[in-house]
C-alpha cells in the first residue's frame, strides 16, 4: 500500500517535496507511481531554468499514460536526476528515494507552508478513492 | 461512475484478482491486474486469461447464408472450409472499413460473426441494410447478450486449456473451431487469438460458465494470470494486429491498412471490391507504417508525423513495446515516405524527434 513520509510535504497533483535548506527535492508520490502502473519514460527540464510554482516541469509516461508533473514552488531547477533516463522504472521502485526528478533553489520558500502535510495528504487521498 | 455502463459476467472475478477497473467504452473492464509490462510478458512466456466478453457475436443462418457473407466481407468465404475460421474486413461500396471481424463457417447455411465490441449497434444495422439491399433470405441475430467469452493464450495455453477438456486441442489446428466441453460446459472452442501468440478463445453461456475463469486459472496455478486490456493493447501492437478505432475506423481501408490479404479482389463481387481494386492497382495516399523511435520520447496516438518540415501523417497507436523494449508506433505515411529506414519527425509535445521505418510487424513468434 501507500506510504506517506513525515518529513515531506505534498500537492493535490501528488507532487512530493523534500527540503533541504535552500533546496526542495520534488518526485512523484508512492500513490501516484502506483496509479500510473509502470513507467517506461520521464521526460526532464533543463537545468538552470527559472520556473513558477505550478508551473510544468516534467512528463511522467507509463505503457499508456502521459502525465504532467507540476512544480510545487518557485525557483530554479538547479540538478535534474539523469538516471531517470535510463531507468524509469526506478520511480515505481522507489519513488520518494532514488525516484527523485528535480532539485529546485527557492526563491520564496515560504511557498511550502501552503503545501499539504502527510496527514493532510493521506486523508486527501483517501477521501478521493471513497 | 457511470451506471449506464455494462459489466461483463466476470466483473466480480476481476475485482477478486485485484484487477483496475476502467470505462472503455460502454464497458467497465480491467486494465492491468499485476502491470501491463509483467503481464505483457508473461503472455508471451507462459499464458494468460483474458476477458473478452464484451467482443459481439451475430448469428447468420439461411438458404443465402453464404451469398450474404461472402457479399458482406472483403475475404473469401466461400473457400472457407466447414469449421474453419476468417478473419476479415467488411467494407462500404467506397472500400472504407465498417468494421474487422472473424467469421466461423458452420455450413453454407450458418456462419458466426464475432465483431467488435464497439461496434455492435453499427455492424448490426450495417449487416441488416446488406441483407435487405440483397433481399438475402437469412436470419440475422445479435447474440451479444448470450455468449461471455475468454481468451487462454501463450505457449503454454494448450497444456493448460487440455486439462479441462476431452477434446483433443491439438487437432484444433490455427484459425479452426470445434464445439466441444470445458470443464462440462458447452463451447465453441477455437484456435484464435489477438496477442501474436499460440492460444484459444472459447464462447459460452455466461449463465453456465460463470466458473470457468476461476477454474482455468486453478488449473494453470503458476503458469497462468489474469490479463487486462493494458497488455492486451500492447501484445497486439507488436503483433501488429488492428484495432478498431485506431489502425482501421470508417475513413479507412484494408488496404491502406496493409491488410491486402483479407481482400480477394478475384471473387466476383462484394461489397468494396472497385474501389479497394483501384487502390491495389494505382496505390493509396497513406499506408500503414512501422515507425522506431531514434531519439527519446514515446509516440501516441494522433501525434502528428513530419518529413522536411511538413505534415505527412499520424499516428495510430504507439507505446514503450515491452517484449521489444524500442519504443515503436504504427503511423500513417505517405507510400513514397514509407520505405525502409526513411527517417522522420514525430512531434512530441511540440518537439520533433527523430524516428526511422521499420519492417512490420514488430513482433513475430517463433513457430515450433
Amino acid at each position: 500500500m501507500s506510504n506517506y513520509p513525515e518529513d515531506l510535504r505534498y500537492t493535490e497533483q501528488h507532487e512530493w517535496v523534500r527540503v533541504e535548506g535552500k533546496s526542495a527535492y520534488v518526485g512523484i508520490t508512492d500513490f501516484a507511481q502506483h496509479e500510473l502502473g509502470d513507467i517506461v519514460y520521464v521526460e526532464l527540464p533543463g537545468v538552470n531554468q527559472a520556473i513558477e510554482v505550478s508551473e510544468k516541469i516534467c512528463v511522467v509516461e507509463s505503457v499508456k499514460t502521459v502525465s504532467d508533473v507540476y512544480s510545487p514552488v518557485s525557483g530554479k531547477i538547479v540538478s535534474i536526476n539523469v538516471d531517470l533516463e535510463d531507468n524509469p522504472e526506478v520511480v515505481n521502485e522507489d519513488a520518494f528515494g532514488e525516484g527523485w526528478m528535480v532539485e529546485i533553489e527557492m526563491t520564496n520558500p515560504e511557498e511550502i507552508q501552503a503545501l499539504m502535510t502527510a496527514a493532510e495528504y493521506k486523508n486527501f487521498v483517501e477521501e478521493a478513492a471513497s | 461512475m457511470n451506471n449506464d455502463l455494462k459489466k461483463t459476467p466476470f466483473y466480480d472475478k476481476h475485482i477478486k484478482y485485484g484487477g483496475k477497473i476502467i470505462e472503455f467504452g460502454d464497458w467497465l473492464l480491467p486494465v492491468q491486474f499485476k502491470g501491463i509490462i509483467e503481464e505483457h510478458n508473461f503472455v508471451r512466456t507462459s499464458c494468460g486469461l483474458f476477458d473478452v466478453s464484451h467482443m459481439g457475436e451475430f448469428l447468420v443462418e439461411g438458404p443465402d447464408a453464404l451469398k450474404f457473407v461472402d457479399n458482406l466481407i472483403t475475404n473469401d468465404a466461400v473457400k472457407l472450409a466447414v469449421n474453419q475460421i476468417l478473419y476479415t474486413p467488411m467494407c462500404r461500396e467506397n472500400g472504407t472499413t465498417v468494421d474487422d471481424l472473424l467469421v466461423y463457417k458452420y455450413s453454407n447455411e450458418k456462419f458466426f460473426l464475432v465483431v467488435n465490441a464497439a461496434n455492435i449497434a453499427k455492424d448490426f444495422a450495417w449487416c441488416n441494410e446488406v441483407k435487405n439491399k440483397m433481399k438475402a433470405n437469412i436470419s440475422l441475430k445479435n447474440l451479444s447478450d448470450s455468449y461471455a467469452q475468454l481468451a487462454i493464450q501463450g505457449p503454454k495455453a494448450e497444456a493448460i486449456l487440455q486439462k479441462l477438456t476431452k477434446t483433443d486441442l491439438k487437432n484444433i489446428k490455427f484459425y479452426w473451431f470445434v464445439e466441444g466441453e470445458v470443464d462440462g460446459v458447452h463451447c465453441i472452442i477455437s484456435r484464435t487469438g489477438y496477442t501474436g501468440e499460440d492460444g484459444f478463445e472459447i464462447y459460452f453461456d455466461p449463465a453456465k460458465g460463470h466458473h470457468l475463469l476461476d477454474k482455468i486459472i486453478e488449473t494453470g496455478a503458476a503458469d497462468i494470470m489474469p490479463i487486462g486490456l493494458g497488455a492486451r493493447d500492447t501484445l497486439r501492437f507488436e503483433a501488429k494486429l488492428m484495432l478498431y478505432g485506431h489502425e482501421l475506423d470508417d475513413e479507412t481501408t484494408p488496404i491502406e491498412a496493409t491488410i491486402a490479404w483479407t481482400v480477394k479482389l478475384n471473387k466476383p463481387s462484394f461489397l468494396g471490391k472497385e474501389v479497394l481494386l483501384g487502390q491495389k492497382e494505382k496505390g493509396t495516399k497513406k499506408i500503414l507504417t512501422g515507425l522506431e523511435m531514434i531519439d527519446k520520447g514515446i509516440p501516441r496516438a494522433h501525434y502528428e508525423v513530419f518529413h522536411e518540415g511538413n505534415k505527412i501523417g499520424y499516428v495510430t497507436t504507439g507505446t514503450q513495446a515491452p517484449t521489444l523494449k524500442k519504443s515503436l508506433a504504427l503511423a500513417y505515411l505517405p507510400p513514397e515516405l514509407s520505405k525502409i529506414d526513411n527517417v522522420v519527425e514525430v512531434k512530441i509535445r511540440e518537439k520533433f524527434l527523430k524516428a526511422k521505418v521499420v519492417i512490420l510487424p514488430f513482433y513475430k513468434r517463433e513457430k515450433k
